[in-house]
């Protein structure tokens, strides 16, 4: 292998390794916020990237039709949930959040897709019809389990995923799509041709950790989140409402998921089912940070694109095996270093 | 209600149902392939129920150590002629091999990471299958051999109904073994908390991967069976899907039961069966409907019957045990004479980051004493009762236990010396009666394997660990209660339960962590009478409490502490007079 191969592999993995962290983030954020280890966040990958190559090429995403479902599936579990409380005010709130929003977004994709309003509307568009999905999600699935122990949130998370692959065959079909890049443009530095989708994925991705890092250091809303993962009764004692940081928690999930959809359509064909691989890759690099550390996740996303790239130029047919037993060293070095654990259900 | 020496007969029935039904005159071949499949899955459901509805760990890929055991049986038979019979031995070997090394590095951590550990191995291995030449790729292996017995080989489907039944029963046979015995007592115990069964002596990342191979291994011995009826085999069945399915068998018939397994095995396969029949016509050939159904049924269970339907249907409730008084009293300790000194603690220090929560403590206990730890709140009491059992590590100081240095012992190494425990919040498992959750403090009295207890070969032991426990809650006063629920009881009664747990260690020592907590005023008197009476029988113990009179007319000497630091050691009377300590407790007199 020369330094150009080598090049090109780090800068291949670099750029997988950038979505993958956004995804880790997402991971380790709601897993310290819900305590959901967010198995299905792969889908929203799957779906934002479906839905944005559907409206590139002018036609109605399915994903609209599975939002209204899901928005009144959610009105119904809400009201379900809520029997017996007669608070107007909260009753408004949830049906402005499940049923108007999601109605108001799919009006205006049906007038808008057909016009090709242009690749910045129609990321937009994309992400008002997918990110909403995942708090949906949440109130159906997650709400009423939110004392369960990890484990059954897991169960319920990998059960959410299993529907969410078959809902996305029904509504995008088994055909995969692709979407032309944000830019044409290529840089080159050396030896190295950049090609401006990567630098549209680096460029995006910083901008979403700095921006999140604001979000979290400066704002009230951000800093709730932070007391929520640290101790949720706590949080509760002193006024913040857990189940809305679980919602916001997901909708950064959902937001982050679609976008990074949005982001890799363009470099590769993505299915209905494409999600789960990807998002198992922002998984595999959050449990090597630990679950709980946000440079961690991001350093060792970056260390699995890397890996990927490396060993689908070796070993192709086993890129998958060698990327995800990767996780069992890392799981014997913290079993050696933690000791034992104890978890109290 | 029927007598248990009926319910424990039904093996032979079912026996007989397994080598005839399928035999019956006008049985479908339909049905019968169905109730093969069933049987296949109920198996890998049973080991299911061990690792998360008893054990509380779980796993996302049974489906693929299924694979693992049929891979290696039908590349054994087909390539290399070996008798299919051994390639069950062989499957399971190889999948021990694999569960044991994919669980020895994730037993110690929180269970979820043995949870994801095994979704990432299950896709791993997905693709190991599908692109290794030795295993076919992706068409698979073809052409496996039959099972045969006596040259006769077993191609009807009817002959495998009875292979793989006979494989469901004594599936749930060893089963019910493994639950019954030491070993899986402790894997029972992990679910009042690793704490508490680390207490008493239980290793409980041991017991963890107990469960796990255990589960792995009736998952390999199922990939043996489906490998010779199907008699081919390819990685689709093997990868992640199958492998929820699995577990959606096991969370909806009730993770914590093996007929709930065979009912949830049941109700999979069927429905499975004819949603892929009936979704299709209903809504056009475009979907894996099923899957979109089974993720929200999944979903659903959890939400609204946790426990499974099992348990809907079924009242489950503890058995009734019998007890051998005859049985050979277990060995006991010898005591150290009464007077001798017992426990030393030296100069012992704990601090969390700036708060230095216990400051350079000294006291001592000796044999045949009861000593009270008093302080108000915020002391340092409860760690310093932590670093004495184990629980946490001190950052200085010394713990000498008869002469002995135990000091950063951990809990499992506590009990050995001879030191046993209750816990202010009650750490009895909620699903074992009195008797069951009493027998566990007798874990390191007994030395039964797994292997003899799935062989019920650890019987004589058995018996004679539950006798040692009747005789513990005959002791305590609560020899009737022994087959309720344990948290049936009242929370007064559930103290004493573990004061019984705690005696069945044979213990040199008792550590009662405010055992008065919580109690109402005539149960806190029949607790003093208690301790007063173990006492006189012998008993060193040592208690936290902040009841002042509960603790004054019982103890023989009071250690005060306020602030982290010893404030006053002596007789009760004496240090009840103590100006430090009333102002201690009543604040100062200004």
């Amino acid at each position: 292998m020369d330094s150009t191969i080598l090049l090109i592999l780090l800068q291949d993995g670099a750029v997988n390794g950038a979505i993958y962290a956004l995804l880790a983030l997402s991971l380790v954020l709601v897993f310290a916020v819900t305590r959901v280890i967010y198995v299905a966040q792969g889908e929203f990958v799957a779906y934002g990237a479906l839905t944005y190559a559907a409206l590139d090429g002018g036609q109605l995403p399915g994903s609209v039709w599975l939002l209204c479902g899901l928005g009144v599936a959610a009105f119904i579990a809400g009201l379900w949930q809520g029997r017996g409380q007669t608070d107007a005010g909260l009753l408004l709130r949830l049906g402005l959040e499940t049923v108007l929003l999601p109605g108001a977004v799919a009006l205006l994709a049906i007038w808008l897709a057909p016009l090709k309003p242009g690749m910045l509307v129609e990321v937009a568009l994309t992400l008002a019809i997918v990110t909403p999905m995942s708090p949906l999600l949440y109130r159906i699935a997650f709400q009423p389990l939110a004392d369960a122990p990890v484990l059954v949130l897991l169960i319920a998370a990998v059960a959410l995923h299993l529907a969410l692959t078959g809902l996305g065959l029904v509504f995008f079909g088994p055909e995969g799509f692709r979407a032309p890049a944000f830019s044409e443009a290529i840089l080159t530095v050396g030896p190295l041709t950049i090609p401006g989708q990567a630098l549209w994925i680096g460029g995006l991705t910083l901008a979403l950790m700095v921006a999140l890092f604001g979000f979290f250091g400066r704002t009230l809303t951000g800093k709730a989140l932070r007391a929520t993962a640290v101790n949720r009764l706590g949080a509760r004692l002193v006024g913040i409402p857990t189940e809305r940081a679980g919602l916001i928690a997901f909708a950064l999930a959902g937001f982050i998921g679609a976008l990074s959809g949005v982001l890799i359509v363009p470099l590769t064909t993505v299915y209905y089912d494409s999600g789960f691989m990807i998002g198992l890759r922002g998984f595999t690099a959050a449990i090597i940070g630990g679950l709980g550390s946000y440079p961690g996740a991001v350093l060792a996303a970056v260390l699995v694109g890397v890996a990927e790239s490396f060993s689908s130029f070796w070993a192709s047919a086993f890129k998958e095996v060698i990327v995800f037993t990767a996780i069992i060293p890392v799981l014997l070095w913290r079993s050696l270093r933690h000791g034992s654990t104890e978890e109290e259900e | 209600m029927i007598p248990s020496r009926f319910v424990s007969l039904w093996p032979l029935p079912a026996l007989l149902a397994a080598l005839l039904v399928p035999w019956l005159p006008g049985m479908p071949a339909f049905w019968v392939t169905l109730a093969n499949y069933t049987g296949i899955s109920a198996i890998v459901a049973i080991g299911l129920v061990v690792l998360t509805g008893i054990g509380g760990m779980t796993s996302f890929g049974q489906a693929t150590i299924l694979g693992l055991g049929a891979y290696t049986t039908a590349v054994l038979s087909k390539y290399y002629d070996v008798s299919p019979w051994l390639g069950l031995p062989a499957g399971l070997v190889v999948t021990a091999a694999g569960a044991a090394l994919l669980g020895a590095i994730t037993v110690r951590l929180s269970g979820h990471y043995l949870a994801l550990g095994t979704i990432a191995w299950s896709v791993g291995l997905y693709y190991t299958f599908a692109n290794l030449d030795l295993l076919g790729r992706n068409d698979g292996i073809p052409g496996i051999p039959p099972l045969s017995i006596l040259d006769v080989k077993l191609l009807d489907g009817r002959a495998s109904f009875s292979v793989i039944w006979i494989g469901v029963i004594l599936a749930a046979l060893a089963t019910n073994n493994l639950l019954d015995s030491r070993a899986g007592r402790a894997i029972r115990a992990l679910r009042g908390g690793s704490v508490a069964a680390a207490s008493f002596g239980v290793d409980t990342p041991r017991a963890r991967l107990l469960a796990f191979v255990y589960a792995a291994l009736l998952a390999g011995s199922a990939g043996w069976l489906y490998a010779h009826m199907q008699r081919s085999v390819n990685p689709t069945p093997f990868g992640f899907y199958p492998s929820i399915q699995y577990l959606l068998m096991t969370v909806i018939g009730g993770a914590a039961h093996v007929p709930g397994a065979l009912l949830g095995a049941i109700l999979v396969t069927t429905v499975n069966d004819r949603l892929q029949d009936i979704l299709p016509r209903l809504f056009g050939a475009r979907g894996n409907y099923e899957t979109i159904v089974f993720g929200m049924l999944l979903i659903a269970v959890l939400q609204w019957a946790p426990n499974g339907l099992w348990p809907l249907i079924a009242r489950v409730r503890p058995r009734r045990r019998p007890i051998r008084p005859d049985a050979a009293r277990l060995p006991l300790r010898t005591m150290p004479p009464a007077g001798s000194a017992l426990l030393e603690v030296s100069g012992l220090r704990r601090s969390f980051g700036g708060l230095v929560a216990v400051n350079d403590v000294d006291f001592g206990l000796a044999a045949g004493e009861i000593v009270g730890l008093i302080g108000p709140n915020g002391a340092g009491k409860s760690t310093t009762f932590n670093l004495v059992t184990g629980v946490d590590t001190p950052n200085a100081g010394r713990v000498r236990f008869q002469g002995r240095d135990i000091t950063g012992l951990p809990a499992r190494g506590i009990a050995e010396a001879g030191i046993a425990r209750t816990f202010q919040h009650v750490k009895l498992v909620p699903t074992m009666s009195v008797i069951e959750n009493v027998a566990i403090g007798a874990h390191l009295r007994g030395h039964a394997s797994a292997i003899a207890g799935l062989l019920r070969l650890d019987r004589a032991e058995d018996a004679r660990l539950y006798a040692e426990a009747a005789r513990q809650l005959v002791r305590v006063g609560l020899a009737e209660a022994a087959d309720r629920p344990a948290t049936a009881l009242p929370l007064g009664q559930q103290r004493i339960v573990e004061i019984a747990r705690a005696l069945c260690l044979d213990p040199v020592l008792l550590l009662l962590d405010e055992p008065a907590a919580g109690l109402r005023h005539h149960e806190k008197a029949e607790l003093a009478a208690l301790l007063r009476r173990l006492r006189a029988e012998g008993v060193s113990i040592l208690l936290v409490e902040h009841d002042m009179e509960f603790v004054m007319g019982l103890v023989d000497r009071l250690v005060v502490m306020d602030f982290g630091t010893k404030l006053a050691e002596g007789p009760a009377e004496q240090v009840r007079q103590d100006p430090r300590v009333i102002e201690a407790y009543l604040g100062s007199v200004a």
